[in-house]
């Protein structure tokens, strides 16, 4: 055993401030102090948000009440496209980098880019229903979402099927990349081959909501945005934990072959 | 170059690291050039990798299988026919490789190295599936390769019947230097 | 840098292939049933069937090409022919490009030569098979590329085969979009050309960067 931690005491004290952010065990160490404040925060955001959008905002005089699951709905869509972005960047310090731990993320992120694109359809489909009729349509936005969603399944589908959890990641890498260039492409078909669906409410001219709707929606952005941090990050200490369980598991195997 | 060592200590990972096939986390890889014509090629490129894989496709013929890979790798039609002389194969020139056994598979394999204009051979473990007349004949291709001026990094758990000179450097890996 | 290597890869591809012809008549038998359930499915009903004929074509096509992705680049990984050409006198790049080629004249040049059969049972006007035909040979290279990508990246898996297809379906869609948009006339003059420039423009874009990602994913599957 003592060997083994001057071993450790060895390396840390070659590592620079970027290493110390790398190295697994370390950010397990720092990572351990955002888990509560970030919690919290989220805890915050989600209370302030839940109640503006259900007591303090207005009806739409069309929609009626229906119109708050836009708070969600919203939130989730715009969520699940900027997790696609954060493991393509992953992916990136996956295979150009070599980040050690930036398969970790890009694997953590799949889940959680899927959740996000189950509700925002689930919700949009909600919302779809009373206001417009159907429960589905297959215009450009909800299509693409769909699709979307395909691929973040799959990809969870791809790291289940590889025993060697580091190859697949380079692997699953590629192709995270490959879908990361065609998401422009599918977008563009998609929309290219339907219509319907409202036209963004937000844009880059102005914000087309009083001030009483579009107050709540970013508080909700913000809850779900850290919703996510909060989750990723506990989702990369879960994972680097389980695969020190499975070194150590391995270890112990090896060394009991050897006595026995 | 010979590289011997227990089952399982690293050879074929050494040679796969060094045919530029794993990355490596630690240390260096480093081929130096004697000749300065080829500026543009890298030592890659001058490689020939036998594994313990035959890479021989079965519905193809002895010839087809080999003239694939001379013109792959710089051989000309004649060096087929002369590589499938050598490795005891020339009567079955034009049948299927699905008929050949084992010990005649790895010499087909071998004879790859006939046919390819490489000078770097690595070899992991050459003699296996072979007799003794095979052992023998892997140690006159070392030779012969070694005498036209090549490079062969081999491992290997048998000693192979070479010409015991000065060129043969082992390397014992798992031993404590 | 000779085409001899290059030449000897497709080559060599094609020859396995007729050598082992019952795989490719399997994969035209698969295409061909397609068009005789929807029938069954469907009704008989002319008018009905002659309508959805190329959107049932297309994806005869597309669900046959997915099914014969796995054998790929299996034969070479699993017999060490692909560790071995790694040295070659061309790059593992080229070697996908090849491959890719003869993949596309081994799985769909025999479609494509057995449309005319689905035609006639889905009661397709002549007019439209030609159309039909022409947006095949534009957007199945870009098929094939794709599913390139993902046979390398499975490959490495024992039962990669079946997770393959899902992987490359959702990438897919803009091509089986563009590609029936090019046969029917239904949104206007103009629509059928621009969808195939755009299917045209994909597969060129496909088939120039799949094969790098390809070597990549093969580099990374034998580490």
């Amino acid at each position: 055993m003592k060997k083994s931690s001057s071993a450790t005491e060895q390396t840390l004290k070659k590592m620079n401030w970027f290493d110390k952010l790398a190295h697994p065990g370390q950010f397990l160490k720092w990572s351990k102090y955002l888990v509560l404040p970030l919690t919290i925060i989220t805890i915050l955001l989600f209370t302030i948000g839940l109640w503006f959008a259900f007591f303090n905002s207005p009806e739409d005089y069309q929609m009626g009440d229906t119109v708050r699951i836009m708070y969600v709905h919203v939130p989730n869509a715009w969520l699940s496209q900027f997790t696609y972005m954060a493991m393509a960047v992953s992916a990136i310090g996956t295979l150009v980098w070599r980040h050690p731990i930036a398969d970790v993320s890009m694997k953590v992120a799949a889940p959680l880019g899927a959740a996000f694109t189950a509700i925002a359809l689930f919700t949009g489909s909600l919302w779809g229903r009373p206001t417009w009729g159907t429960f589905w349509e297959w215009d450009g936005r909800m299509t693409a979402t769909l699709i979307l969603l395909f691929m973040y399944l799959g990809l969870i589908a791809l790291w289940k099927s590889f025993d060697d959890q580091l190859r697949a990641a380079k692997l699953i890498a590629v192709l995270t990349l490959v879908g990361a260039v065609n998401i422009p492409i599918i977008k563009f078909s998609v929309d290219w081959w339907n219509t319907l669906h409202q036209s963004s409410s937000i844009s880059p001219s102005g914000i087309a909501m009083p001030p009483s709707i579009y107050i709540p929606l970013f508080v909700m952005m913000f809850a779900f945005t850290f919703l996510f941090i909060t989750l990723h990050i506990v989702g990369m200490r879960t994972e680097i934990l389980r695969r020190k369980a499975d070194a150590l598991e391995r270890k112990s195997l090896n060394q009991n072959e050897k006595r026995g | 170059m010979i590289l011997r060592g227990a089952n399982g200590i690293g050879k074929t990972s050494l040679l796969m690291a060094l045919a530029g096939y794993l990355h490596i986390e630690a240390g260096l890889i480093g081929w130096e050039k004697t000749k300065q014509d080829d500026d543009e090629k890298t030592a890659y490129e001058d490689m020939h990798f036998i594994s313990h894989q035959y890479a021989i496709k079965e519905n193809l013929s002895l010839t087809e299988n080999l003239k694939f890979w001379a013109d792959m790798n710089g051989g000309s039609k004649d060096d087929v026919f002369m590589a499938l002389e050598k490795a005891g194969l020339g009567h079955g020139a034009d049948f299927e490789a699905l008929m050949l056994s084992q010990g005649q598979k790895k010499r087909l394999s071998l004879a790859r190295l006939l046919v390819s204009k490489k000078p770097i051979w690595l070899l992991d473990e050459p003699t296996s599936a072979l007799d003794s007349e095979g052992d023998k004949w892997v140690a006159s291709l070392i030779d012969n390769h070694l005498d036209d001026g090549g490079l062969v990094i081999a491992a290997t758990h048998l000693d192979l019947p070479m010409k015991k000179n000065k060129r043969i450097k082992t390397i014992i890996l798992g031993q404590d230097k | 840098m000779s085409m001899k290597p290059f030449n000897a890869i497709l080559i060599r591809d094609i020859k396995l292939a007729s050598r082992s012809f019952g795989d490719v008549l399997t994969l035209v038998l698969f295409f061909i049933m397609i068009g005789v359930i929807i029938p069954f499915a469907i009704g008989p009903n002319k008018m009905l069937l002659a309508s959805i004929a190329p959107g049932i074509i297309w994806m005869a096509a597309f669900l046959s090409s997915l099914l014969a992705i796995d054998r790929f680049f299996r034969a070479d990984f699993e017999d060490g022919s692909l560790l071995a050409m790694r040295h070659a006198n061309i790059s593992l790049s080229a070697i996908a490009f090849a491959k890719l080629i003869a993949l596309w004249v081994i799985t769909i040049l025999p479609l494509i030569i057995a449309t005319p059969i689905l035609a006639m049972m889905l009661f397709m006007d002549f007019e439209i098979l030609i159309r039909t035909i022409l947006s095949l040979l534009a957007g199945t290279p870009a098929l094939i590329a794709f599913g390139g990508i993902g046979a390398a990246i499975t490959v490495s898996l024992k039962r990669g085969g079946l997770i393959a297809p899902v992987l490359i379906l959702p990438i897919s869609i803009p091509i089986l979009i563009f590609g029936i948009s090019s046969i029917k006339a239904n949104a206007g003059i103009g629509v059928e050309s621009a969808a195939m420039l755009f299917l045209i423009a994909i597969s060129l874009l496909a088939m120039v960067f799949a094969p790098f990602a390809i070597a990549l994913a093969l580099r990374l599957d034998q580490e």
